[in-house]
């Protein structure tokens, strides 16, 4: 246990080399390239790394205060995302209660069903209860218009923003053999290797990016910087594997599937703010963009990532 | 705050409708992330107003004072009916002691005063305003009712004074009409460039015009 707690410093610290390291690049380009703000890229840049190191430090916090810290980090970052995703729904005035239950019954269930460590209800809550349960709420308004669109996106965003989302914590819950009280790294790891990934893709976007790879669905996104992005996110995945059950082939393996996972988890969602003609899912984190902006690649590979290690790890 | 009427309101009550005034602003800022857009007007400058916007919750200009800066919004009084915000009791206390709203008859039958007259003497004390020139609340599935003639003659009475089109979205789904519990969709509200009444101007003209500017500002789904 203290064993963890010191590794987990470990990392922490490391990390906050990093955002040191960049903080000081950021100046640096700053001072030289834009000293009055002539460079949008840089300012942007240098907005990232400031809204880092809010996030590095509230993430940390959460780590070193357990599993309620953990839970609560989550669930807090569940409700954010989910009202920005609601938000572009075409929900209306007639799926009001359905909405409430949505904001203010649903995900504080699945958070205490993760509390509480029932892996046969939070695997199925949203999947079969609400996804049964919430348009039956809807149709008794009788408004009949757009129905499907509007049941549909309703079950999308609470799959996506909480049911997804809180398979970051349930990692918590799996018991691994000779890993017990380590779990806290699991989540560490899979944070790490996903945001690092978004990171080194946009480094290496931004340093030998040429060709575009998915022009239609993001246009700031290149080959170089998937490729470079991904194998370095790879790289380092398999360095950490001493803070994971897994050996180091077996962490760049996970590592490698949750780069996949997370970069596609992008384009996915950018394919949505395309379609609804935004930018970014909102404005709270500056340089970022919203809450998705920084949770989608973690959403898509959280939940892949808990099975895999539940499956071939754990022993339930 | 040289407008503000409170000649006759007690010292306690100034202070509970001040703080009051701050938990509602936050409130409203928590719940709906509001974020304003100044796309043609700017929020710094000194210059008298009438903010119009488009109307379809009570949380309306809440919302719009809400994002006002502080400055600002000590010198801007939202228009509103008698009917609803008059009286006594806790609404009465929202709007006279917290909002300093302007108080208007809405119903022409047996009123004693003229809205236009009372707010063009709101704008001579320097105030700026805020009004909702489709007069009511907007409950149908129109996006915008037709303006009534209030802003025109408002416009007539005081031409110097800019008119800014205010669009106010997604205020309506976060609070829809007949429901008591709120949830926390995200609201915008876009500021456009001021207008005014042109020399020669109809009165059906200009409605038409000043209607389409508020129209222009609603944020399509192509964006």
């Amino acid at each position: 246990m203290e064993n963890a707690q010191s590794d987990l410093l470990t990392v922490i610290g490391a990390i906050g080399g990093v955002l040191v390291l960049a903080s000081a690049i950021g100046g640096i380009l700053h001072l030289r390239l834009s000293p009055n703000g002539e460079n949008a890229a840089i300012d942007n840049l240098n907005d990232r790394i400031r809204s880092w190191w809010i996030m590095v430090i509230a993430m940390s916090l959460a780590f070193l205060g357990g599993k309620a810290g953990v839970i609560l980090l989550f669930g807090f970052c569940s409700f954010a995302a989910l009202r920005e995703f609601m938000t572009l729904t075409s929900a209306n005035r007639h799926d009001h209660w359905s909405l409430v239950c949505a904001f203010f019954v649903v995900p504080p269930i699945q958070y205490y069903l993760i509390w509480i460590g029932w892996y046969g209800l939070y695997a199925i809550f949203i999947p079969v209860y609400v996804f049964l349960l919430l348009p039956i709420i809807s149709a008794f308004r009788g408004e009949t218009r757009n129905f499907l669109i509007r049941v549909a996106e309703m079950q999308w965003a609470l799959m996506i923003c909480v049911f997804c989302a809180s398979h970051v914590p349930a990692l918590l819950n799996l018991k691994i053999p000779g890993y017990e009280g380590r779990n806290v790294l699991l989540i560490a790891f899979l944070v790490v290797v996903v945001q690092l990934s978004d990171v080194l893709q946009y480094v290496w976007g931004k340093l030998i990016g040429r060709r575009k790879i998915a022009p239609a669905l993001s246009p700031s996104k290149t080959v170089e910087g998937f490729v470079g992005g991904s194998l370095s996110a790879t790289a380092v995945g398999a360095a950490l594997w001493w803070m994971t059950p897994f050996n180091p082939w077996q962490a760049a393996i996970m590592a490698f599937t949750i780069t996949m996972l997370g970069f596609c988890g992008g384009l996915v969602m950018s394919a949505i703010k395309r379609d609804r003609g935004i930018k970014d899912w909102g404005h709270s984190i500056a340089g970022h963009g919203g809450f998705i902006d920084r949770l989608d690649s973690v959403v898509f590979s959280a939940p892949i990532f808990f099975h895999l290690t539940r499956y071939y790890f754990s022993l339930g | 705050m040289v407008n503000r009427t409170t000649a006759s309101t007690s010292m306690p009550r100034r202070v509970a409708a001040m703080i009051t005034g701050r938990a509602i602003t936050l409130f409203a800022r928590v719940l709906t992330a509001v974020q304003a857009i100044w796309q043609g007007a700017l929020p710094d400058s000194r210059v008298q107003r009438i903010y119009y916007a488009n109307h379809s919750s009570h949380g309306d200009f809440i919302l719009v004072w809400s994002i006002l800066p502080t400055r600002l919004r000590q010198q801007t009084r939202p228009v509103a009916g008698a009917d609803y915000w008059g009286g006594s009791g806790l609404r009465a206390f929202i709007g006279r002691d917290v909002f300093n709203a302007l108080l208007i008859e809405r119903q022409a039958d047996g009123r004693s005063t003229d809205p236009v007259e009372t707010m063009a003497q709101t704008l001579d004390e320097g105030s700026s305003l805020i009004l909702f020139p489709e007069g009511t609340r907007n409950l149908t599935d129109e996006v915008l009712l037709p303006f009534k003639s209030g802003l025109y003659h408002l416009a007539k009475a005081r031409p110097k004074v800019e008119l800014v089109p205010v669009w106010i979205e997604n205020l309506n789904r976060v609070l829809p009409k007949g429901s008591f519990i709120p949830v926390p969709l995200m609201c915008r509200v876009i500021l456009g460039a001021p207008l005014w009444l042109a020399e020669d101007e109809s009165k059906e003209a200009f409605l038409t015009r000043s209607r389409d500017a508020l129209l222009a500002l609603k944020p399509g789904r192509e964006a």
